[in-house]
């Protein structure tokens, strides 16, 4: 899948502020995943060669940020936090009933495209663990209840 | 460079000890100065820095923690501990650190006996683990047919990823994940698409990555590591071949880079790494061949040399030298190459005698006759601050010579100028690259040279005049510059190219394709040039020394074809040649000639042979060979085939059969009367030392009509240019030598007959047709096709 035409001349544009090409690199993978929802072969293919990179290079890049993918997450990508904090606030309990309610471990993604689910490191919401994140929203103080009514309420959205 | 300026030194002290040398010098290369080593994994000189091992950790005096001895340049009054518990314990849990998830399988590891983790773990002592996870485990896996990956075994030190990058210039390694979970990845997911140099393996301080060639046959103390030269293309970088005795002989076992003395410093191609398995192919000669009732049979060497000697004896008494030709190699030393055409031309009676031009040498030598100074060597290349490069593909045809361009490009910012019909890599490299039309390269000559009007036919779309006009004056203001170029010059072209050198004290360079092809050049196979380019028609000083010589031109390559076809070539002599395949002969015009064939393997022309005698390789005999550059080198013999025989002593025994006086032929016994010491007693070592004396001086008593160093005794005396230090040689040094500089070869006849070999980084002539590894190689890339050139910043 290639991203749209109009991204494509955004990244043109917005590639001239960098000192080297290759800076902007990891933004134009962001950007990609957010528009097609990962970042797929061809995204990699045509980054390389607008950074003058090496696709292997690209990919090196890619497999070092842990939230860039290259394969497609569902609709909603629950990212569980698990580290120190929220482990101690009751994050792995939390990941199991993650797991038991969407029946999907890690990295995978339920049958119907709704729902991925991630373990992650600290996301930066420490003061209020456990947290979660799904997509660029953020969950706080989360029981396992709580975390029933968020996923409810991506159902419902994606129903919208 | 000039316009630098000159760096000021400045003086540490390290251990006590004081050091000078010139600000930036990184401190570990400071402290090697002085003989103290600071080890290291991830740091390797002359590649980028990493500081990703901390093993080179020392205490500096006025800093807070502990450096990285290879990244910190000394600066003026530091004082540097590199020796203390402090330092010590710093390293040994460097050290843990790493092991911690080593699989610690030396006893079957390649790398067992010479990894650099087991020598610093036997010398820091961590080989206890106070570590109680899991280790993290990986399958091996193959890459390609020459690279395989061992993770677990991986310290993740960054040499092969570097090297391969900014080394190779083919970035076909990198990184995948971080931390701890950090895995070398090759460039196509689970297979590698690259030049397969092998340099990745070489450079890998651990048994990560091993070679398909060695890879579980033997460990480094079980054979003995023989330094000779590759006896492929024409750069003449040294390898040193493990060998080990098996039930025939000596095997090869490995080709690598071990002590990197060499001119090749660091590298070495596939070719010499790798490609010398042809040696033990099973299409190998290795019992004479005699055609009885149409039928090449195997046949005893006796009965084989004596055939062919009286055969030729016969034709010779018969119907003249001028009936017989014969044609020399570019792959035998140049004492074979010389005694040849002695041979030829004190026995056969004939100056017919030629070899598969590749390269203009006779050209250069014309040109540049009389001139001091006026080649380079390939370790010129690696410094010079310019380089104008026409023709050619050194990345495809002289990998060497692409490497110490690449890397003269990149540590010291020389400039190269580029003049191809193609986009080479190289032009990656290039300062200016100017894309020619094919042919027109010695438009461009012309060119430079001042002619404007050759202009017109050298500009295209990317070429514009101006272009052209800032390519020349670029080149016009460089002083000390080498200029390089294959066989796409000739005759008067290189001509007019020196003479554009001329003001600019350039250097020169012309490329040949095969290990050999300068010496065979340089020791007169040729059919109007004696050794060092002397013409036959004046030839007092050989004739002197091997009586009447004929002093008419031979026959060339083709002129000896021609004469067959017309029914007048009665016997033609081969030497490790292969015409009909590289020339396209027709077979049928050889019907009636006597061949003698000296080969390896049953070739396109050894089949048409009356008698085929096997001869060893280059790795399995001792003598010289020169470079393209004119580096003169010397070869060790490593390998060991049982059947066959030096193409020296091949041609001595047909010579004797003939009837000619061996003494003459190769200058050995008689003269020196050796004085072998004391081999007892209080003297008892002087024997040795008197031979080492005796080796030095090229005294030794010949004893042996077989000793190619009688004729090298010879080459020295008899070729201007070849004389110079043979203790040099003997110690494994090069020797540039001059013959082209002192030549003396008279006007040329116009027609230079170069036929260039064309043969690429996975091809070698009739050797590479034999050796399993290349052709595995070319059948990977076959199967999966590179679609573009691995392109990198
Ligand atoms: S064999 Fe050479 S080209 Fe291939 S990956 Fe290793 S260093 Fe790079
Ligand atoms: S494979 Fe060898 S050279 Fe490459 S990072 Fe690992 S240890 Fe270093
Ligand atoms: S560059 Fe030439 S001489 Fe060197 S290893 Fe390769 S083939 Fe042999
Ligand atoms: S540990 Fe979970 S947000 Fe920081
Ligand atoms: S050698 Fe200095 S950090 Fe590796």
């Amino acid at each position: 899948m290639a991203i749209s035409e109009k991204l494509d001349a955004f990244f043109s544009e917005k590639m001239k502020e960098y000192p080297t090409s290759r800076s902007f690199l990891v933004p134009m993978l962001l950007y990609s995943q957010d528009e097609i929802g990962y970042v797929s072969d061809e995204v990699i293919a045509h980054l390389a060669k607008k950074t003058g990179l090496t696709e292997l290079e690209v990919r090196n890049v890619i497999s070092y940020y842990s939230m860039l993918r290259t394969k497609p997450a569902g609709r909603y990508n629950v990212q569980v936090c698990t580290n120190i904090s929220c482990q101690l606030r009751g994050a792995d309990e939390l990941f199991a009933h993650c797991k038991k309610k969407l029946g999907i471990g890690h990295k995978q993604t339920t049958p119907d495209g709704m729902f991925s689910l991630e373990e992650v490191e600290c996301i930066g919401a420490c003061s209020w663990a456990p947290a979660v994140q799904v997509n660029y929203d953020f969950h706080e103080n989360l029981t396992p209840q709580k975390m029933d009514a968020v996923l409810e309420n991506c159902r419902k959205k994606a129903k919208q | 460079m000039a316009d630098q300026k000159e760096v000021k030194n400045v003086s540490i002290t390290v251990d006590g000890k004081q050091v000078t040398a010139p600000a930036g010098t990184l401190l570990i290369e400071a402290c090697k100065t002085v003989g103290i080593e600071v080890p290291s994994f991830c740091y390797y000189p002359g590649l980028s820095l990493q500081a990703a091992c901390r093993m080179c950790l020392v205490r500096i005096e006025k800093m807070p923690k502990l450096q990285t001895a290879c990244t910190v340049p000394i600066t003026d009054g530091m004082v540097v501990t590199t020796e203390s518990d402090e330092v010590r314990q710093a390293r040994k849990s460097m050290i843990e650190l790493l092991l911690g998830n080593h699989p610690l399988d030396c006893p079957v590891c390649d790398a067992g006996g010479e990894c650099e983790l087991q020598d610093m773990t036997f010398k820091y002592g961590a080989a206890e683990s106070r570590y109680m996870e899991g280790k993290l485990h990986k399958d091996e896996q193959q890459w390609s047919p020459v690279v395989y990956f061992d993770r677990p075994r991986c310290i993740l030190c960054y040499r092969c990823v570097r090297v391969c990058g900014e080394g190779m210039d083919v970035w076909a390694l990198g990184v995948q994940n971080r931390g701890s979970g950090s895995v070398i990845a090759p460039n196509r997911d689970d297979h590698l698409e690259c030049e397969e140099c092998g340099m990745c393996i070489d450079i890998c301080p651990v048994g990560a990555l091993t070679s398909g060639a060695y890879r579980y046959k033997t460990r480094p103390w079980e054979m003995n590591h023989i330094g000779t030269i590759c006896t492929h293309c024409g750069d003449g970088c040294k390898t040193t071949l493990g060998v080990r005795r098996s039930d025939t002989g000596t095997d090869i076992v490995r080709g690598d880079n071990r002590d990197k003395s060499g001119i090749n410093g660091d590298f070495l191609c596939i070719k010499g790494r790798y490609a010398f398995d042809y040696f033990d192919h099973p299409a190998r000669l290795k019992q004479p061949l005699l055609r009885k009732n149409g039928q090449l049979v195997p046949v005893s060497w006796e009965e084989a040399v004596d055939h062919a000697g009286k055969r030729l004896r016969e034709i010779r008494d018969s119907k003249g030298g001028q009936a017989i030709g014969v044609i020399g190699s570019n792959r035998t030393t140049n004492e074979e190459n010389y005694l040849l055409q002695k041979f030829a031309r004190t026995v056969l009676g004939t100056n017919n005698i030629d070899h598969h031009r590749t390269a203009d040498f006779a050209g250069l030598a014309r040109a540049i006759a009389g001139k001091e100074n006026a080649t380079a060597t390939m370790r010129d290349v690696f410094t010079a601050p310019a380089i104008l490069l026409i023709g050619n593909d050194p990345t495809e045809q002289h990998p060497l010579l692409a490497w110490n361009i690449r890397t003269n490009v990149r540590l010291n910012q020389a400039k190269l100028y580029l003049a191809n019909a193609n986009p080479i890599k190289l032009r990656r490299q290039a300062t200016r690259f100017v894309q020619l039309a094919p042919g027109r390269e010695g438009k461009l000559v012309s060119f430079l040279n001042g002619d404007d009007a050759a202009a017109g036919s050298l500009t295209n779309a990317t070429v514009s005049n101006d272009v052209l006009k800032q390519f020349r004056d670029e080149l016009r203001s460089q002083q000390n510059l080498i200029i390089i170029f294959g066989s796409e010059l000739q005759g008067t072209d290189i001509a007019a190219l020196v003479k554009f050198g001329a003001g600019l004290k350039a250097k020169f360079i012309c490329l040949g394709d095969y290990a050999n092809s300068r010496g065979a050049a340089d020791m007169g196979v040729y059919p109007d040039l004696l050794p060092g380019y002397n013409a036959v028609a004046s030839a007092v000083k050989f004739s002197e020394e091997w009586g009447p010589l004929p002093s008419a031109k031979g026959l060339s390559l083709t002129e000896m074809a021609q004469a067959a076809r017309q029914g007048q070539l009665a016997a033609l002599y081969l030497v490790g040649s292969n015409p009909i395949a590289d020339y396209d002969f027709d077979p049928a015009a050889f019907r009636n000639t006597f061949i003698v064939a000296q080969e390896l393997f049953l070739t396109e022309t050894a089949t048409l042979a009356e008698v085929v005698l096997p001869a060893a390789s280059a790795y399995e005999k001792s003598g010289t060979f020169t470079n393209t550059c004119g580096d003169l080198q010397l070869l060790k013999k490593a390998g060991d085939i049982t059947g066959v025989k030096t193409d020296f002593e091949i041609i001595v025994r047909v010579a004797e059969r003939m009837g000619a006086d061996i003494r003459k032929l190769v200058p050995f016994g008689g003269a020196t009367r050796a004085d072998m010491g004391q081999s007892r007693g209080a003297q008892s070592g002087e024997a040795d030392r008197h031979a080492v004396w005796l080796a030095a001086n090229g005294m030794e008593p010949r004893m042996s009509p077989f000793d190619p160093m009688a004729i090298l005794d010879e080459i020295q005396r008899l070729v201007p240019g070849y004389e110079g230090s043979r203790l040099n040689l003997l110690a494994g040094n090069e020797q540039h030598v001059t013959a082209a500089e002192h030549s003396a070869a008279g006007p040329g006849d116009g027609l230079v007959q170069i036929v260039p070999s064309n043969d690429t980084l996975f091809t070698s002539g009739t050797l590479g047709r034999y050796s399993n590894t290349l052709n595995s190689v070319i059948e990977n890339h076959r199967a999966n096709p590179v679609d573009q050139e691995v392109m990198a910043d």
